[in-house]
């Protein structure tokens, strides 16, 4: 009911684990394949180690999270090692690794150095509280997004290539075209919204280290879900929704809305890594209640009526 | 189905009340904190100091007054400014408590081992449970913590330094296994240094006791998200499925006593 081959990729369910969530170690990542992901997503890492922003970096809000990691990751060769812990899980939960860079040549070098070892890449050009020169600085311009998309596609000739893209601008559909014409072989929508802030009512203090944060979570899936809806009409290529999932309900909008694929993140702070196996239990019931033979059926529905 | 979207847990903030100085190095901080049921011993807290942010664990839990204590020790640019500058009528932020603490029920009698300011984690169980018996552990009598607050509520404790300044001379690990020895302990529980929990984990297979240990990693979220304190080979989120772990639990953690992993996700060998 929920298989689907996309990419390339043989897939037991659609929901893979979000970029930047539980995706530091091979460890907590083979965790979240056990607990059902049917494929994860590495957090972002670039050439060199980061340590990222000073905590507060992550808090709980209303309805999800404000956050300013900063893009904290080992550098590739750390990262290799975690990936290459990762080999014996990938035939039945493919791994993409998600990448940022401040240059074409740093994206090509860090995708170099790990192709081996991964089922696709996730272009991160879309990090909202990345320092300047990264993450939505590229990924807020057309013509940088095309440069740095169709360089990582002449450099990598047989590993998939996603690129995930922020909602922080004005029309998501002009990156979204500029990256499917570099080649881009599926799209990742949407990273965080914002940023935003909050401030602690009592002294006035911003409560993050670095002020501001990306806004994840619940609260963001209604802009996800236009993200996925506009685009869906714009481009030819698969989509991956994701934006404050954390139900099988939530899932079928997404799909409705055009995306072949779904990317789980927040929502496991509410849940535990077992979110996976209830919403695929969920959605298959929920399919096959409803008349469906495959999960794949249901993509891009709100179109057609 | 999920219950908390809407619930808002930015940080608590919170005026010291009492300050006490424990050693030259430690430092506790007391402040006012609804003490609800489900706060248990071996949790933890996400300490701002207004700039910063670290995970604490829970040194005072006064249900009574409705009091929570944190108690620090000396080992960065955080806790130095803490011990240094921050005093009665400052301000701090509180997140949490977070993750699972000790769950002693059921066991007949407790030896529960501290390192250095590892005590702290574990001197809320005397007002949980009335089983426990303590080992508090330092270099020299200086540094041993809560030797007042004990004094002042009767409550025995096997000092121990590495010196012999004070109490029994050697490591809290030669003291626990001399106490294991004639005492019917059915559970070894500890919070201290990594390589003083770890030979606590081989005393418990060596007396083939249960084992409850409170371990230590880097932390961003205290939510379950970040990944930052998984621990190998099983992924265990410390701020979630721990601090504390149990004996089968330990069994499985291959990084235990051997390395972790830093803010970028390094790893640092011990």
């Amino acid at each position: 009911m929920l298989k689907s081959n996309i990419l390339g990729m043989n897939l037991k369910n659609p929901l893979f684990l979000a970029a930047g969530i539980l995706g530091t170690t091979a460890s907590s990542m083979k965790m979240v394949a056990r607990a059902g992901a049917g494929g994860i997503v590495t957090k972002s890492f670039s050439l060199e180690a980061n340590d990222g922003y000073e905590n507060p970096t992550i808090v709980k809000i209303e309805g999800g999270v404000i956050n300013s990691v900063g893009l904290a990751s080992p550098g590739v060769e750390a990262k290799k090692e975690e990936l290459i812990e990762l080999e014996d899980i990938r035939d039945e939960t493919p791994v993409i690794a998600s990448i940022y860079g401040d240059s074409e040549d740093v994206f090509c070098e860090v995708a170099q150095r790990t192709k081996d070892y991964v089922d696709a890449f996730e272009l991160n050009v879309s990090c909202p509280h990345a320092k300047c020169g990264f993450g939505s600085n590229i990924g807020e311009d057309p013509e940088m997004t095309y440069n740095i998309v169709s360089s990582v596609k002449d450099s990598i000739k047989d590993v998939p290539i996603i690129v995930k893209l922020t909602p922080n601008v004005t029309d998501i559909t002009e990156i979204a075209k500029a990256s499917q014409e570099a080649g881009a072989d599926a799209l990742t929508l949407i990273n965080s919204v914002g940023p935003g802030l909050r401030i602690d009512y009592q002294t006035g203090k911003p409560i993050l280290n670095n002020v501001l944060g990306g806004i994840a979570g619940p609260m963001i899936k209604p802009i996800a879900l236009k993200c996925v809806y506009n685009t869906y009409k714009t481009v030819d290529i698969p989509i991956f929704g994701v934006g404050g999932i954390k139900d099988y309900k939530d899932v079928l909008e997404f799909m409705y809305a055009g995306a072949s694929l779904l990317q789980i993140g927040t929502s496991i702070m509410y849940d535990g890594p077992e979110i996976f196996k209830n919403i695929t239990d969920d959605l298959s019931i929920f399919l096959e209640e409803n008349g469906y033979n495959n999960v794949t059926e249901i993509i891009g529905l709100s179109h057609e009526l | 189905m999920i219950k908390n979207v809407y619930d808002d847990e930015v940080p608590k903030v919170v005026t010291i009340k009492e300050t006490v100085i424990e050693t030259p190095t430690v430092k506790t901080f007391i402040f006012p904190f609804e003490i609800t049921e489900d706060i248990h011993p071996g949790q933890f807290v996400m300490v701002w100091d207004l700039n910063n942010e670290k995970p604490m664990t829970i040194s005072v839990i006064d249900k009574k007054n409705n009091l929570m204590g944190i108690t620090v020790r000396k080992a960065g640019p955080f806790t130095e400014n803490m011990y240094e500058n921050m005093g009665v009528g400052d301000k701090i932020g509180i997140r949490g408590p977070y993750g699972h603490g000790y769950e002693l029920s059921g066991y007949k009698k407790v030896l529960a081992v501290g390192g250095g300011s590892g005590i702290a984690s574990l001197a809320p169980l005397l007002s949980f449970y009335d089983n426990v018996d303590l080992i508090s552990a330092a270099s020299t009598k200086d540094e041993l913590v809560f030797v007042e607050k004990f004094k002042k509520e009767n409550i025995q404790v096997h000092e121990c330094t590495d010196d012999g300044s004070y109490g029994f001379k050697g490591f809290s690990t030669e003291l626990a296994d001399e106490l294991l020895k004639t005492g019917d302990y059915d559970i070894i529980v500890g919070c201290g240094p990594e390589i003083m929990s770890y030979k606590l984990l081989e005393l418990s297979q060596k007396y083939d006791i249960d084992c409850q240990l409170a371990l230590d990693r880097y932390m961003k979220c205290g939510l379950g998200i970040c990944g930052q304190c998984c621990i190998d080979d099983t992924g265990y989120r410390v701020c979630v499925e721990g601090p504390v772990f149990d004996k089968e639990q330990l069994g499985q953690l291959s990084e235990f006593g051997k390395y972790r992993r830093d803010a970028a996700g390094s790893i640092v060998e011990y």
